[in-house]
């Protein structure tokens, strides 16, 4: 059936293949390189969109310090005036990393916020992307007259039941967003 | 303090067989006697943490460096394909009572896919610990990861393997004999270790 | 098609069925399975580079020297693992996003590799595409059946589909729930097996 191997056919064999892939992939790699591109940056855009109020223009992404951590965010601006901001934080939750987006409005308030990537508890900690009463709760959220922290903690916010490191860490990830918000007005 | 943390995650809270499932088959194929699982665990040690430390350089000083990136899978498999031979080799050559031991699961690591998985998610994924903030690992937390990795897959691999020697000589119904039952031992198993969850 | 290659086809759905029958490819057996829709895509996925690396390697397997036929096969698997994540990152990044880490793993799925093996190095190259077509779909329904087995105890509800409100049996969709629903299915698939 195969050939019999010696150190000729084998090199010469091996050599061939890995090319012939390389070659392949280098060329799917290119091929696929824009769409991929697109993708990715359809759904950062769809994340952005739902946290901001409809309409105005979106900026590159920008990055700026706070408390010695880098953080990203976005501006919408309308007719040369800011719409909102948008304002990517992340913080550890009970799986490992949880990933915001938050909207803020120039007045400080929290337009809405939306989640990026996490690795919660399904059916527990997940539920902060489908439990409305949750979720809602940051929707139009004015830091100036309640505080963003749950309940347990003296704060404002109804935790998810059975969830409290969850929600305590989501809560955690908009203050820091507004946080950011405040050091990119001061600027 | 940061590497205790690690290690206690990768042990415990995020076992790797019993949370993420990389590496069932031959968790299931050579856990049936104690003795096995031990060899197969020294085996999984050994090849993950170098396993890990080569792909981690690989990565970083020629595949990064040249944008390549998207030849990970491939660049990887490769390199654990032929160090696993090498290891093979040089254990024959200097150690045979550790060859003896160890060789006969060597052939089996390369499709044992915690070997590619650890190394994939080093450079892939952002780990946290403790109250730090997201990060990627570098050299020295990838080894210490993989190494911790390895062992909790190699304890649960002797555990599982300490049950299923019980289990033998329990009269279980016909159907269930075997494999099923292991697999439900081992759901089992997985409840326990998810008390770990959220500690770190 | 002759009744030969009808059976090449349909053995891997129930006789040589990968993960009931020969226990192979658990690792993505137990973890995507979270519901119903991510088994079938995890299967489909497994199928496509099956088929393809199947097709291959039976091409090229008389020209391969005998040493270096493993290192081969994984080249080749390994590229057609890859090609399948650039599409999946192009045109299905949520599903992408959601099997992670398992789509690259394909590579060292035991299925691939042991069909390679067995298979296709051995035989024609319409007969292993069938061979591949076979265990590929055998592959998908086990992953689909405990998937949705899974998604009904453990959500409530069955491709996306919701019948039950509030929460199911969490453990289901939790790592030990993966176990124990594959343990019970494969109880019963063997019960189903002595009978017939």
């Amino acid at each position: 059936m195969a050939v019999k191997s010696n150190l000729t056919n084998m090199a010469l064999c091996l050599t061939a293949v890995c090319l012939v892939c390389s070659a392949l992939l280098g060329g799917m790699y290119v091929l696929t390189a824009e769409p991929i591109a697109k993708a990715n940056a359809d759904i950062l855009k769809a994340s952005i969109g739902a946290v901001l109020p409809e309409g105005g223009e979106l900026s590159e992404a920008k990055t700026i310090q706070v408390g010695g951590q880098p953080s990203e965010y976005y501006v919408s601006t309308e007719g040369g005036s800011v719409k909102a901001y948008a304002v990517k934080s992340t913080v550890v939750g009970f799986g490992g990393p949880l990933t915001l987006m938050v909207g803020i409005t120039p007045d400080g308030t929290v337009y809405n916020t939306s989640v990026l990537s996490h690795t919660e508890t399904p059916g527990l900690g997940a539920k902060c992307t489908s439990d409305e009463h949750f979720y809602s709760q940051f929707k139009g959220f004015n830091p100036a007259e309640k505080i963003l922290s749950v309940k347990k903690d003296g704060g404002d916010i109804d935790a998810i039941t059975a969830s409290t490191i969850t929600s305590r860490a989501y809560a955690l990830a908009v203050k820091n967003a507004v946080e950011a918000f405040k050091t990119i007005k001061g600027e | 303090m940061e590497y205790f943390l690690i290690i206690i995650s990768a042990i415990f809270v995020n076992n790797i067989m019993l949370a993420q499932f990389l590496g069932t088959c031959p968790f299931i194929g050579v856990s049936s006697k104690i003795s096995t699982a031990t060899g197969m665990s020294g085996a999984v040690v050994f090849v993950i943490t170098l396993a890990t430390l080569v792909t981690y350089l690989i990565n970083k000083y020629l595949l990064v460096v040249f944008g390549l990136e998207f030849l990970q899978t491939i660049a990887f498999i490769l390199v654990i394909a032929a160090l696993v031979q090498m290891v093979e080799i040089v254990l024959k050559k200097i150690s045979p009572s550790l060859y003896q031991a160890l060789g006969i699961f060597l052939p089996l690591i390369t499709t044992n896919c915690a070997v590619l998985g650890v190394a994939l998610n080093v450079v892939t994924k952002e780990f946290t610990f403790g109250g730090g903030a997201a990060h990627m690992l570098n050299l020295g937390e990838s080894v210490v990861y993989a190494f911790a990795t390895a062992l909790g897959y190699g304890m649960a691999l002797i555990l599982f393997a300490g049950l299923r020697e019980h289990l033998e000589l329990n009269d279980v119904p016909k159907q269930f004999k075997g494999v099923p039952i292991a697999l439900v031992t081992c759901g089992i198993l997985a409840m326990a270790f998810m008390g770990f969850s959220g500690m770190v | 098609m002759s009744k030969r290659k009808l059976s090449i086809f349909t053995k891997g759905f129930f006789k040589e069925n990968p993960t009931f029958v020969l226990l192979l490819g658990l690792c993505p057996t137990l973890a995507t399975t979270t519901s119903a829709i991510n088994g079938m895509s995890m299967g489909l996925a497994t199928l496509f580079v099956l088929v393809l690396s199947n097709i291959v390697i039976s091409a090229i397997a008389p020209v391969v020297p005998d040493k270096v036929h493993i290192p081969v096969y994984i080249v080749v698997i390994a590229t057609f693992v890859t090609i399948l994540q650039f599409a999946m990152q192009a045109y299905t990044p949520d599903m992408y996003k959601t099997l992670g880490l398992f789509i690259p793993l394909i590579v060292v799925n035991c299925i691939v590799l042991g069909r390679a093996e067995a298979y296709a190095c051995k035989n024609g190259i319409v007969d292993s595409a069938l061979d591949g077509l076979g265990i590929g779909f055998g592959f998908t329904m086990s992953l689909t059946v405990l998937g949705l087995v899974r998604e009904i105890l453990g959500s409530g509800s069955a491709f996306g589909w919701k019948f039950i409100s509030g929460d199911g049996i969490l453990v289901f969709v939790m790592a030990p729930g993966a176990f124990i629903a594959l343990g019970y299915l494969m109880v019963l698939f063997n019960k189903i097996a002595k009978k017939s």
